[in-house]
């Protein structure tokens, strides 16, 4: 497949703003100008695109509820706080195909008619931070940016805001909390963003693939684009694979190609000839899948009736050698650490299951600690104030009902007979 | 700092916003957040302290005690774990004396354990200060830090 978001990008100059004028670059805001904002959400509306952060929510959507509100200024924001363990298919645009971002950014806001916008970068791409300043620096000077972009009348003003470290901004009201100078917490819903985001005002939060995504759409017709990959959950995906296989990385593919496929096809197999034991399809938030279980087309509307999610598409693949308990210890340390302690469930259960399950690695579990933290699990669950909780439980609960017995024989055996293999 | 400060609000509608950005400039500036730095965050910004130290406790990148001359920010997330990372922590444990949360006793390095840095594909990766550092091998640790003075 002819690649879109990853276009160019093993041109050392990739991010160079030349360089992505020459390879056609930004010429489809010229194109997107000659449209209404309205017939340009149509344009979004045919191709079916959906929210590329991990939720899948129909683009065009959340953009009609924040055109139909009338207040004004409106704010455009970039989700670019991908922080879900295992996801890094934001960052090779941010690095290497920042103005593919911006120019999708640019014919975005004009169809919304947001006149500002913020990329909320994590703190934790210094880099990217650097790029993306250059890029917007670049584009200003061009004309692209500004009080009056490309001489037509519109206006467009652009900044990075840099986090500082907290996963939980990646939830669209704890973001804006964030960019307000705040702790980020989630806010209480409703109302939604759309109507009363940043500053009180309508806002659109949207993931950078997401944006990356628009200048296709309106190059190549919602139409055109609705035909690539599963007409359900179409498009390009970006797929970024790690752990144990050969070729990790970032992979463009139709949206729908199979785990089966992404891991073996694309991903080059196993590292070292190992035998695959589980794979987080979408991050470590999205219900582990057993080696038996891959044979799944990753997109939105499929995933679920695997009994796992899409998410980010961030599949980290663990071979044989991986014990479970460890696994499962390390990933509540994570939620344990990013629950913003807004809500009890989450910030209190979350902590109770990582002591549990550091003390059955450790030899030192007893056999009431399995369904113990199956309770505390399905105590959390739909209880908690914002999706972090449910994550927590969705790891949990799968990775008991896949490898239970694994949690079993370390109480038993008051030890874990991975530990000498791992390392 | 003053000045960079008054740069940064312009780009916001509301004072407060510029608040993180401010953290980040009074930390390059002082090395940490002392009770001092964020009390002139906060007279710069016109908020309450109570509001600067909430916010700059709640983000695990702002350092509310000294730290060494270099940060180390060491990933070991599920996709550093099961490529080794935790060897990296005894290394650092062992070899210079550095815990997690810690620093050496010269100053040189203080140690942090991150939550992904999105380096997965390369992984196991940390930051060193801003530079990232892929693939980590055993071997090539006192070559990385050896270039951190």
């Amino acid at each position: 497949m002819e690649r879109f978001l990853l276009r160019n990008i093993e041109n050392p100059n990739s991010a160079d703003i030349e360089e992505y004028i020459k390879s056609g670059g930004y010429k489809n805001i010229s194109k997107a100008f000659e449209l209404q904002p309205s017939d340009i959400i149509e344009e979004v509306k045919k191709s079916g695109l959906r929210g590329r952060g991990g939720a899948g929510f129909p683009t065009f959507m959340k953009w009609n509820f924040a055109s139909a509100d009338k207040k004004f200024p409106k704010y455009l924001i970039c989700n670019a706080d991908e922080g879900e363990p295992g996801t890094f298919k934001d960052r090779p645009i941010l690095e290497k195909n920042p103005h593919l971002l911006i120019e999708g950014m640019i014919i975005s806001a004009y169809a919304l008619k947001a006149e500002h916008g913020y990329i909320y970068l994590r703190g934790e791409y210094p880099y990217a931070y650097d790029v993306l300043n250059k890029a917007i620096g670049d584009a200003y000077e061009r004309g692209f940016l500004g009080n009056n972009v490309l001489g037509k009348n519109i206006k467009f003003s652009l900044a990075v805001h840099l986090g500082a470290g907290a996963y939980i901004c990646g939830e669209e009201t704890a973001l804006l909390d964030s960019l307000e100078g705040r702790r980020g917490q989630p806010r209480n819903k409703p109302p939604f963003p759309v109507n009363e985001g940043a500053w009180g005002m309508p806002t659109i939060v949207n993931n950078v693939e997401t944006l990356a995504n628009i200048p296709y759409i309106v190059g190549i017709g919602g139409d055109a684009y609705s035909k690539i990959g599963n007409p359900n959950s179409p498009g390009p995906k970006l797929y970024c694979v790690s752990g144990h296989v050969e070729k990790p990385g970032v992979y463009e593919l139709p949206m729908g190609t199979s785990l089966k496929d992404i891991i073996y096809d694309h991903a080059g197999g196993i590292k070292d000839g190992k035998k695959l034991k589980a794979v987080f399809p979408g991050g470590i938030s999205t219900p582990l899948l057993p080696a038996d279980c891959i044979d799944c087309a990753m997109d939105f509307v499929s995933m679920p009736k695997y009994g796992s999610m899409l998410g980010a598409g961030s599949v980290i693949v663990m071979d044989e050698t991986v014990c479970m308990v460890k696994v499962a210890h390390r990933a509540m340390k994570f939620f344990e650490h990013e629950s913003c302690g807004k809500c009890t469930p989450c910030r209190e259960g979350t902590e109770w299951m990582r002591k549990i399950l550091e003390r059955i690695e450790k030899g030192w579990g007893r056999s009431e600690d399995i369904s113990l933290l199956a309770d505390i699990a399905n105590n959390i669950s739909g209880k908690s104030f914002c999706a972090l909780g449910d994550g927590a439980t969705s790891m949990m609960n799968s990775i008991l009902k896949h490898f239970r017995a694994e949690f079993e024989e370390h109480v038993k055996e008051k030890r874990c007979r991975f530990k000498q293999k791992q390392f | 700092m003053l000045e960079e400060i008054e740069d940064i609000k312009a780009k916001y509608p509301d004072t407060r916003a510029a608040l993180l950005p401010a953290l980040y400039i009074a930390q390059k500036e002082f090395g940490w957040l002392s009770l001092d730095a964020m009390k002139a965050v906060a007279d710069a910004l016109n908020l309450p302290e109570s509001d600067v130290r909430g916010a700059a406790s709640f983000y695990s990148m702002f350092r509310l005690k000294p730290a060494g001359r270099n940060l180390i920010q060491l990933c070991t997330n599920v996709s550093c774990m099961i490529l080794g990372a935790e060897r990296f922590v005894d290394i650092l444990k062992e070899r210079y004396g550095l815990l997690p949360g810690g620093t050496t006793s010269d100053g040189r390095f203080s140690l942090v354990i991150m939550e992904c840095i999105g380096a997965c594909g390369t992984a196991p990766a940390m930051l060193v200060n801003t530079d990232l550092h892929e693939n980590l091998a055993e071997h090539n640790i006192p070559e990385i830090l050896g270039k951190y003075k």
